[in-house]
């Protein structure tokens, strides 16, 4: 047998070497090459790009590197900079307590608004996550309490006489409501209702006056605070008043669905601000002749009523997500109406409307920012009032309007990522 | 009379209800605390301060009549309005008085029954342009952009001039005073027009106020006063008559420095009554003798309140032209304290 | 069920009333009504005393007294001597136009930061979805108020235009941009048809129709060609023609010219203005809700199945054509309803045109009219009645197009 040598020019005798990509196929070119400029359209999209973050940056980096944070007034600001460009932030240093805690919060008791929101995100944590020990929900449940007492101050027997009554009606609710759910739950609201006039009559006349913590009218909340005190109530008291208006709605009796139908459209027809102007110039004539309700409260009224009717759409959405056999099982079961709803479907309807009420939250909250309409101080309210107009500050216009726009950026970012994990979450539970 | 209304914990601190019934004067003395309506913010008329702190020439008004009511000029809650909220507010009983440049008009006073119980500023509505436009005169303003701060009269005091001159203009209606200020220096407005005093205050807070001139032409009457509800008259007197023991004090040279002295007895009859070591006015109103007293000593007579915060040595240098007493060619003029 | 005998109907009792599962609905529905009379009741009373007790009542007749103010921006004839409700119809009509424009640029701006979001350029993508991010998590009356302050701070003020040592100029000496609005060139007639300017616009307009039908004379035409032989004749000549000859007869005839804006006085003169105020309010409502529209339209594309793409791009389909022929229409179905609502939310938000002085609807009605008048009750009413009227409006709208794309199942 000849050798292969002798018949065949070329023959390999073992694999190559293996040689590196070629240099535009891999690495940061690579990458460059299919990212950015895989064909010429989108050359010309990464240029345009380029030139926009470049322009953005251009303009905002010189501004915020030439930042001043400790002059007295705009004009020294301009002084030192001698017309270049540079932010005058010391508009923030001099006046972060307005902006955070509006201007009438006793600045001696910032401690306790602050320590609020640090409970809050303790007492949402276990509603937020699932994972955290079930027992923290006492604290969540407890929360409501403290915080009114820390941000309003006064007597605490005003809040604990509120949490009595919650009790009251929890304790007639778990006798009653054993064998019938409307009953139990009457007398609930009836025993809640004793409770709270018998402590209100109890409470003795001037028992703010000389309280642990000083009492803090609520006309003097303001700034961010504000801002954070309305979302928060606002949601958590819409959330069970718009699952009653999304059972309402779903109800096969025309007169309670009539009545929820023509409260959702309704409500979700008109803007939020004419809702504000009821607040503010209507609502008063609508209470009793001898009574006057704050501003602070009216306000929180009509924001509850206005994102109740979005959360109750959000979960009529869940509802009609969950599949018939559901419903069909509760009753095979003999499940009464009440107990059906409260442990087969409403767990479920609400699982699946976590991200929309999330999502409605978010929104609620930025709409809170409306209030400075109807002259309240909230956080635009103050840097478009006060702070604005006064001597020092008159013209600084993009360092007070940026730290607004981040405050809420921050806040409703954190929330939106929060969203889209638990959405991630719940589509996992469900395949 | 304090009736407890208990509609959950959170509305305990909401709910403060007074009978309305009852009187306001006697509200206000149960509660201890004055509510006062206020503008939003006008420098010199009612502003916060940097640490929160209310001050100006409707606030000493307000602050005087506490200091009647309740003895203490503190206690006073400042309720910020804006043009839109005010009547409601006062209409509704969530504000006592109303100390908030409201112009005095006929529909005010008898269409939405509110009872205006005297002058505290005798207005006028007023423009304001930059020095380098070069007008001199209200009506060379034809083609003008026109900033308008909402609120008294002002827009129809406005839409009246110029259709009288028969000369046309862009109105540009704002809301607040920190709005217009902004609009105007930018020069996204020629003219910026609300009262006078106002037009004063504003300049006050502009970095160049010498840049600014005040066109001479005065287009409307706008009297400036206090006002309460229709119908509660002996509130409606306690605060008609405490602004008229201000202006009477100026007449007779009482002032927050020699009031104490003047209230142990003087041999000016007039002064005696008013500052209540003669007579029995203070009861008739249902207040103490010596109401008037502290009224003063809360923030001076009327010209001193004047003087302090828009006078002429304050940055806002308004002089006192009709505001003047009587006795200076003033219209200034308090009813006799007899 | 089996049991079919009929309950008897004699042994009716009270307690079937709570306990009978046939009747409580009824019982529910009675103490429902019961409540909801005693609500308005109470309310109604409270009311009643409260106006009573302030000597107040409710009256609309405040509508036909002369409105004694003037509005900068008008769509219909209105001076100071109009009535309350002519300043009320100027407003409705402002309100009409920010909240269309919006419409129209949100959609505009959302669809094309939705696609370019998913685009395969990353930065293209990055920076898209950063514009998202921050417009849809700041307030939108914030954005409002940076834009109008934009608008009016940084913008030259006519003044800068003045002189030798002008600070500012007009663009191509057609267009003056101040931060009163922006001056364009007005179109008209120099030897209309008619006298009237209206009409030879509705000519014009007529001009328009006519292309358009002739337009699709030629298309179907061509269709109907392409079916018989199977080659589709040329028609992109036919159409520019059929658009341009009837446009330029009637512009050559009546004489198009158009006027310049010149600063004269004060402000700029001549020409077409669009109120600063309006620009904020429109760019910042389409800015904004273009963000979401955004993530509406990303939904909607990423909701069609990979498959289709991957038909159309075997079928020899260049990816423009592929999203404009394949994905979009699909798209459409998932993008449409909550476009709409997001054009429902435009108008609702465009009641904060309260904030940069823009006569909208809340600022005649719900402001100065309410300021001058003091009606507040009979004002807030009918502002939202307004409102509910247009939102249940653009929901009806909704509903027909939900009804009619919805997939038709067999």
């Amino acid at each position: 047998m000849a050798t292969p040598k002798d018949s065949i020019a070329f023959v390999a005798e073992g694999t190559l070497p293996q040689l590196d990509p070629p240099a535009n196929s891999v690495g940061p070119v690579k990458w460059l090459r299919e990212n950015l400029f895989s064909t010429p359209a989108n050359t010309l999209l990464t240029v345009a790009s380029f030139y926009v973050i470049y322009m953005i940056l251009g303009q905002v980096l010189p501004w915020v590197m030439n930042g001043l944070w400790t002059t007295g007034s705009l004009s020294e600001c301009r002084e030192i900079l001698q017309g270049e460009t540079g932010a005058c932030f010391s508009v923030l240093t001099e006046r972060w307590h307005q902006l955070l805690y509006g201007f009438k919060y006793p600045a001696s008791e910032y401690w306790r608004p602050n320590l609020a929101v640090v409970l809050l995100l303790v007492a949402a944590a276990p509603v937020l996550f699932f994972d955290l020990p079930r027992k923290l929900l006492i604290f969540t449940a407890l929360y409501p309490f403290i915080a009114y007492w820390l941000i309003w101050g006064g007597t605490i027997l005003a809040p604990v006489v509120g949490l009595l009554g919650f009790v009251g009606a929890g304790l007639v609710f778990r006798t009653l409501g054993r064998d019938n759910f409307a009953l139990g739950f009457i007398g609930a609201i009836g025993a809640a209702l004793v409770v709270w006039y018998v402590g209100g009559a109890l409470i003795p006349e001037g028992a703010s006056d000389n309280a642990v913590l000083q009492a803090v009218p609520s006309r003097d909340l303001g700034g961010f605070m504000l801002n954070l005190m309305l979302g928060v109530t606002c949601v958590s008291l819409s959330l069970p008043l718009g699952i009653a208006l999304a059972l309402g709605r779903q109800s096969n009796m025309p007169l309670i669905k009539g009545i929820c139908v023509v409260f959702i459209e309704f409500v979700r027809g008109v803007p939020l601000i004419t809702l504000l102007f009821v607040a503010s110039v209507m609502l008063s004539y609508f209470f009793p002749p001898d009574s006057t309700v704050d501003l602070f409260l009216r306000v929180v009224i009509m924001i509850t009523l206005f994102s109740s009717a979005y959360i109750a759409e959000v979960i009529r959405g869940g509802l009609a997500a969950l599949p018939k056999g559901q419903y069909e099982a509760a009753d095979s079961l003999g499940l009464a109406y009440p107990e059906a709803m409260r442990l087969i479907i409403l767990p479920q309807a609400l699982k699946i409307s976590i991200p929309g009420i999330v999502n409605v939250a978010v929104g609620l909250f930025k709409d809170t920012t409306l209030v400075s309409v109807i002259s309240m101080f909230d956080l635009v309210g103050m840097i478009r009032g006060p702070i604005l107009a006064s001597t020092e500050w008159n013209g600084v216009y993009w360092e007070l309007l940026g730290f607004a726009a981040l405050l809420f950026f921050v806040v409703c970012y954190g929330i939106s990522q929060y969203s889209q994990w638990l959405e991630r979450r719940l589509a996992t539970d469900h395949r | 009379m304090k009736k407890s209304v208990f509609l959950g914990a959170l509305t305990v601190a909401g709910l403060a209800a007074g009978a309305a019934a009852a009187g306001t004067l006697d509200d206000v003395k149960a509660r201890g605390k004055l509510n006062c309506g206020v503008t939003t913010g006008l420098v010199g008329f009612a502003a916060p301060d940097a640490n929160g702190n209310w001050e100006g020439f409707d606030v000493g008004m307000c602050r005087a009549v506490a200091a009647a009511v309740l003895g203490d000029p503190a206690a006073v809650e400042f309720v910020p309005t804006t043009g839109k909220t005010r009547f409601t507010a006062l209409a509704s009983g969530e504000i006592d008085m109303l100390a908030r440049n409201t112009t005095w008009t006929f529909s005010r006073d008898v269409d939405l029954k509110f009872e205006f119980v005297g002058v505290n500023y005798y207005d006028g509505q007023g423009f304001m342009v930059p020095k380098e436009l070069g007008v001199s005169s209200a009506k060379e303003l034809d083609g003008a952009t026109v900033c308008i701060q909402t609120g008294t009269t002002t827009e129809l005091n406005l839409a009246d001039f110029f259709r009288s001159n028969n000369i046309s203009y862009e109105p540009v209606p704002v809301e607040t005073n920190a709005e217009s200020q902004q609009q105007y220096l930018s020069g996204a407005c020629d003219v910026y027009t609300t009262d006078a005093s106002g037009l004063a205050a504003t300049r006050a807070t502009f970095e160049a106020p010498g840049e600014h001139v005040v066109l001479p032409e005065i287009i409307s009457k706008e009297p400036l006063g206090p006002l309460v509800r229709h119908g509660d008259n002996e509130w409606g007197d306690v605060v008609r008559w405490t602004l008229n023991a201000l202006i009477s004090a100026e007449e007779l040279g009482v002032t927050s420095a020699n009031v104490a002295e003047l209230a142990a007895g003087t041999d000016v009859p007039e002064t005696n009554r008013l500052l209540g070591s003669e007579g029995t006015l203070g009861a008739m109103l249902g207040l103490d003798a010596d109401w008037a007293k502290k009224a003063i000593m809360a923030g001076g007579n009327y010209g001193e309140l004047f003087e302090k915060n828009i006078g002429e040595a304050t940055p806002i240098a308004l002089s006192r032209g009709l505001n003047a007493s009587y006795k200076d060619g003033g219209l200034l003029y308090s009813p006799p304290f007899r | 069920m089996t049991t079919l005998t009929d309950p008897p109907k004699a042994s009716f009792r009270l307690s079937m009333l709570i306990y009978d599962t046939r009747y409580r609905s009824l019982t529910f529905q009675a103490i429902a009504a019961i409540m909801l009379a005693l609500c308005i009741w109470f309310l109604g009373n409270n009311l009643i005393q409260n106006l009573r007790a302030a000597g107040l009542n409710i009256s609309y007749g405040f509508l036909g007294d002369p409105a004694g103010y003037d509005i900068n921006q008008r769509l219909v004839e209105y001076d100071s001597q109009s009535s309350h409700a002519k300043a009320a119809l100027v407003g409705i009509l402002n309100t009409l136009l920010v909240a269309v424009l919006a419409c129209i640029t949100a959609t505009v701006f959302g669809v094309i930061a939705g696609v370019l979001r998913l685009s395969n350029n990353w930065l293209v993508s990055k920076l898209m979805a950063v514009y998202v991010e921050i417009f849809r998590n700041i307030p939108v009356l914030i954005w409002i108020i940076i834009i109008f302050t934009i608008m009016t701070a940084v913008m030259p003020a006519p003044r800068d235009f003045r002189g030798d040592d002008a600070t500012a100029g007009m663009v191509l000496d057609l267009f003056a941009f101040t931060n009163r609005g922006v001056y364009i060139p007005m179109p008209y007639f120099q030897n209309g048809i008619f006298a009237n300017a209206a009409m030879n616009w509705i000519l014009v307009l007529a001009g328009f129709v006519l292309s358009l039908v002739i337009t699709r004379q030629i298309t179907s035409r061509a269709n109907a060609k392409q079916e018989a032989t199977g080659v589709r004749p040329r028609t992109l000549l036919p159409i520019l023609a059929a658009w341009f000859v009837p446009f330029a007869v009637l512009m050559l005839v009546m004489g198009l010219t158009f006027e310049v804006p010149a600063l004269k006085g004060f402000n700029f003169k001549g020409g077409i203005k669009v109120g600063g105020p309006l620009i904020a309010l429109w760019f910042a409502l389409s800015i904004y809700t273009g963000a979401f529209i955004a993530e509406n339209v990303r939904a909607g594309i990423q909701a069609i199945n990979k498959g289709q793409t991957e038909a159309a791009a075997a079928l020899g389909l260049r990816s423009g054509r592929i999203m404009n022929l394949v994905v979009l229409p699909q798209a459409l179905r998932v993008i449409i309803p909550p476009l709409i609502s997001q054009f429902l939310n435009i108008t609702k938000n465009s009641s904060l045109a309260i904030a940069v002085g823009y006569a909208d609807i809340t600022a005649t009605l719900g402001g100065i009219t309410l300021n001058q008048t003091g009606r507040a009750i009979e004002c807030v009413l009918l502002l939202m009645l307004f409102y509910l009227t247009a939102s249940l409006l653009i929901s009806m709208a909704m509903n027909f197009y939900n009804a009619s794309v919805k997939l038709k199942e067999r």
